[in-house]
Parts: structure tokens; sequence; C-alpha cells
């Protein structure tokens, strides 16, 4: 399953390559502790959602996260961010999130 | 001699101590990412002082004493802190949970109830000292926590969309235990009486109700179906429900993955209208008289307000008062709305009359609003 979805992500990642350097890193910071944050917590340490701080996260590689973060996870409260973030930009939260915003 | 105690007792009544301040129109802002209470005044539309070291208040609510003096902050973190808004100081903190939602007091002002998602369950605490004297675990996160008269509180239970009711009034707690409320009840509303409980749902489209009232509450579907087959729209931030959803003689709540509110008889329960909103409604506050009702929404469309008239159901008016519009609250009369306006940095009052924004006060990521007056309200 992985590995299908890494496939899509790299078709999808390479049409949007051009897009990187749009990228606003202290926007997307915002989203991730405040409207990510709704639910998993201003610090990441979880509310109705789980806790997404690194060591949490160990257990994902960078695509299976992005692909919860884009396609959430059905018949749960984790919504899909399709609509409203670039290949990019979750690649950019994936990495801020396996880090723990140190990257 | 004499002149001297004059002028002492003089220089006395010139310290105006605080105990002279009086509380009807103060209020409490959380500033979610500083662990610090704004302490406002209404009447002067002003900040007043702010008390800090509340650790982590992303998420954070609070309830009054009957005093109005003291208050319970509930912090995400599971700190349970009392304040006292006169003095601006925290005047006792325990942490009593690992992750926390939410919490009540009971109408006798004896007991303060948090409602905890980790562990799962409910605790309860003396409110004058803060010992904990009853833990009442669950298996489950608990939400939707309200005060009912009797010295009772009610709340639900996510993973197993069951409601407890838990009487606190003798030496050991009493809990009544209330099967198939339906799929992951994610909040609740009790109303101004203490008699109708509504849970909202998450994994159903439709909504539940208790009538307290009942020997054996016994629930009622509401709204049975309200998605009509439509597909589910991402819902980026849950609603909430309080007990400012009933509008004249109806509730109005919030829809879940539809951009609407639905209408509801408050006596019969049954569906009396929809309006069409524009997005997913997070709070949908009845003005204290319930004429009009305004929403606000989750992301990325948190930056809008919508006013609907109770009567027609059409919103009447729409603003867009800055980004990250998270809270509300009415001034106890309603004559005036309290706004905050997260990633502005400010709280924004308007007229509730004629719309006009009265007045911006600077806060630090402002959330929850909260007026001494709930003190006498059940509920909230």
């Amino acid at each position: 399953m992985n590995r299908l979805v890494a496939l899509f992500l790299a078709i999808g990642g390479t049409a949007l390559a051009g897009e990187t350097a749009t990228i606003d890193g202290t926007a997307l910071e915002r989203l991730v502790l405040q409207d990510c944050g709704s639910c998993h917590g201003l610090t990441l340490k979880g509310g109705l959602g789980p806790d997404i701080r690194p060591e949490a996260l160990a257990h994902y590689d960078r695509a299976g996260l992005a692909a919860v973060i884009l396609d959430g996870i059905p018949g749960t409260p984790m919504p899909p961010w399709r609509p409203l973030l670039t290949q990019a930009e979750v690649d950019w939260m994936v990495t801020y999130l396996l880090s723990g915003g140190t990257q | 001699m004499k002149r001297a105690v004059f002028a002492v007792l003089a220089g006395l009544a010139l310290a105006a101590p605080a105990w002279s301040q009086s509380t009807g129109d103060l209020g409490l802002v959380v500033e979610r990412a500083s662990g610090s209470l704004l302490v406002v005044d209404q009447s002067d539309r002003a900040a007043i002082g702010r008390i800090t070291g509340l650790g982590d208040l992303s998420h954070a609510s609070l309830v009054y004493a009957p005093d109005q003096r003291f208050a319970y902050v509930f912090g995400r973190d599971g700190g349970l802190t009392k304040v006292d808004i006169l003095e601006q100081s925290v005047v006792n903190r325990v942490m009593q949970a690992g992750n926390s939602i939410g919490g009540a007091i009971s109408d006798d002002g004896r007991y303060v109830a948090v409602s905890n998602y980790e562990p799962g369950g409910v605790r309860v605490f003396d409110a004058d000292t803060l010992e904990m004297v009853a833990d009442i675990p669950t298996g489950a996160k608990t939400i939707g926590l309200v005060d009912i008269p009797g010295t009772r509180f009610v709340f639900s239970l996510w993973d197993s969309g069951e409601t407890w009711i838990a009487d606190l009034s003798g030496d050991a707690p009493e809990i009544i235990r209330i099967a198939g409320m339906g799929d992951n009840p994610y909040d609740a509303l009790v109303t101004g009486d203490g008699r109708t409980y509504i849970a909202g749902l998450f994994g159903a489209d439709h909504l539940t109700a208790l009538d307290l009232w009942q020997d054996n509450p016994t629930p009622q579907p509401i709204l049975p179906g309200y998605a009509a087959g439509r597909t589910g729209l991402p819902v980026y931030k849950m609603p909430h429900l309080e007990g400012w959803a009933q509008a004249g003689d109806e509730f109005v709540l919030p829809a879940v993955g539809q951009h609407e509110v639905l209408w509801v008889d408050a006596k019969s329960l049954s569906e009396t209208g929809r309006t069409a909103t524009h997005g997913q409604p997070v709070f949908a506050m009845a003005r204290p008289d319930g004429r009009h009702v305004w929403v606000n929404f989750a992301h990325p469309l948190n930056d809008t307000i919508q006013v609907i008239d109770t009567v027609s159901k059409d919103v009447i008016h729409q603003f867009t008062p800055g980004p990250g519009v998270l809270h509300m609250e009415f001034t106890p009369r309603g004559h005036e709305v309290w706004l905050s306006v997260r990633d502005a940095g400010k709280v924004m009052v308007y007229d509730t009359q004629t719309f006009e924004k009265l007045r911006e006060i600077e806060a630090d990521s402002p959330s929850g609003i909260f007026f001494t007056a709930r003190a006498h309200k059940m509920g909230l």
C-alpha cells in the first residue's frame, strides 16, 4: 500500500516541484500548531486526536504520514487536507512533524 | 493624636482595596499560547490585567464560583487552576490528568468536575481546596460535561456512545449509565433549566436527546438522517454545543460535515428548518434574547461570522472581523458580543443591534471569552 501511495505521491510531487519555492514555512508551522492543534493540541501532545510528536510518529514513513494528512482516516475525525494543501506543503509538514519542528 | 488617626483612616479608605471592586461585569479571556488569562471589564470595554502561570491553555475553558470572584480553569494539559479575578492571581492549581477537555461546577458551588481524555473519565474536586473527592473512570474519552440540579453532573463517552449521570449529593457518587446515545458523541448541551440534554454525534447524521425529567431517561434520536444521502464534507474543527443553542422556541444546532445549521422545535424536537451557512459551523450561539444567532466557522473559513434571524431563518448579516475568529461571548443581556480574533491578536467588541464595531482590545492569541454572569447559569 505504501509503495503505491509513494508512486502516486512521486508523480504528484514532480508536477508540483516548481511550487516548492513558494512554501511559507511560518504559515505552515502556524497551521500545524493552531489548526492541526485544534484536535492534536497546541503542543501536539494530543487531544481528540493522538499525540503527533516525533516519538509517537516513529512507525510512519514519509509517504505513509503524507497519505494520512492528504486523505485522512475514514471513519475517524481525521479529515483529508488534500482540498487545502499542495503536495509540497504536506511534504514540508511531514518533515516538520517527524523532526519535531527542528527542520 | 486625633489628626494622625484620621490621616491613617483616610489613607486606608483611599487605598481602594481589591475587595471593593465589583465583579458583575468582569470577564476572563484565555490567551491560548501563553498560558495566561486576560482580565477584562465589560462596561469599560478594556483589559484591566492578566493572570499568568496556567500551563497549557490551548483549548481551555472555565467556570465561575457562585461569588463571581473565583474561576476554575480547565487546561488541555490536565491542569485545574483556581484563580481570583479580583486579586488577578492563581489561588491553587493541581495537575489532575494527562489531557482534559472541559469542566463544570455543581449547582451548589461545592464541586468542580473535569472531563478527561487521558485517562478517560471524570474527576470531581472540592471547590474550596481542589482536593479530589471522586474519581469516575469510564475507559473512554469523556465529553459534553454539564451540571444539572441536585449536585449532579451529566457527561458522555466518545468511544462507547453512553451518557452517564453522576449524583454527588451523598457520600459516594451514584452513577446512572444510559447506553445507545449513538456513534461518537463529540459534545453535548443541556438547556438552561437542566432538563434536556442533547448530544451531537460525529459518527452518524443525527443527534440524540435525553429528557432528564423522565424516571429512566431514554435516548431519543432527533434530526434523523439530516445529511440526506449527501457526502460528508471534511470537518477541520469539531462544532461545539452549549445551552446557547436555544433560540426562542427552537434549538439551532450545527450540522457535522454539512455547511448548515439545523433547527428543531424545543418541545417536540422535530425539525423546523435549515439554514445554509458559509462553512462548517463551530459555534452557533443565540443572542440572549434568542432573536439572532451568531455563527462562526472551522478552518479555512474561520475569518467570517454570519448572523441568522431566528424567525426567518435567513442569514441577515455576514462580515469578516479578521483571521481566526475562535469564540464569541454575549454580554448578559445581549447588547454586545465580544469576538476573539486569534490571528489578529485582538478581542473585538460589536453592537448586536447595529453590528457596528465598538472596540478592539489587544490580546495574545485569544480564544475562549467567559463573562462572570456565567456563574448563575446552569450547564455552561
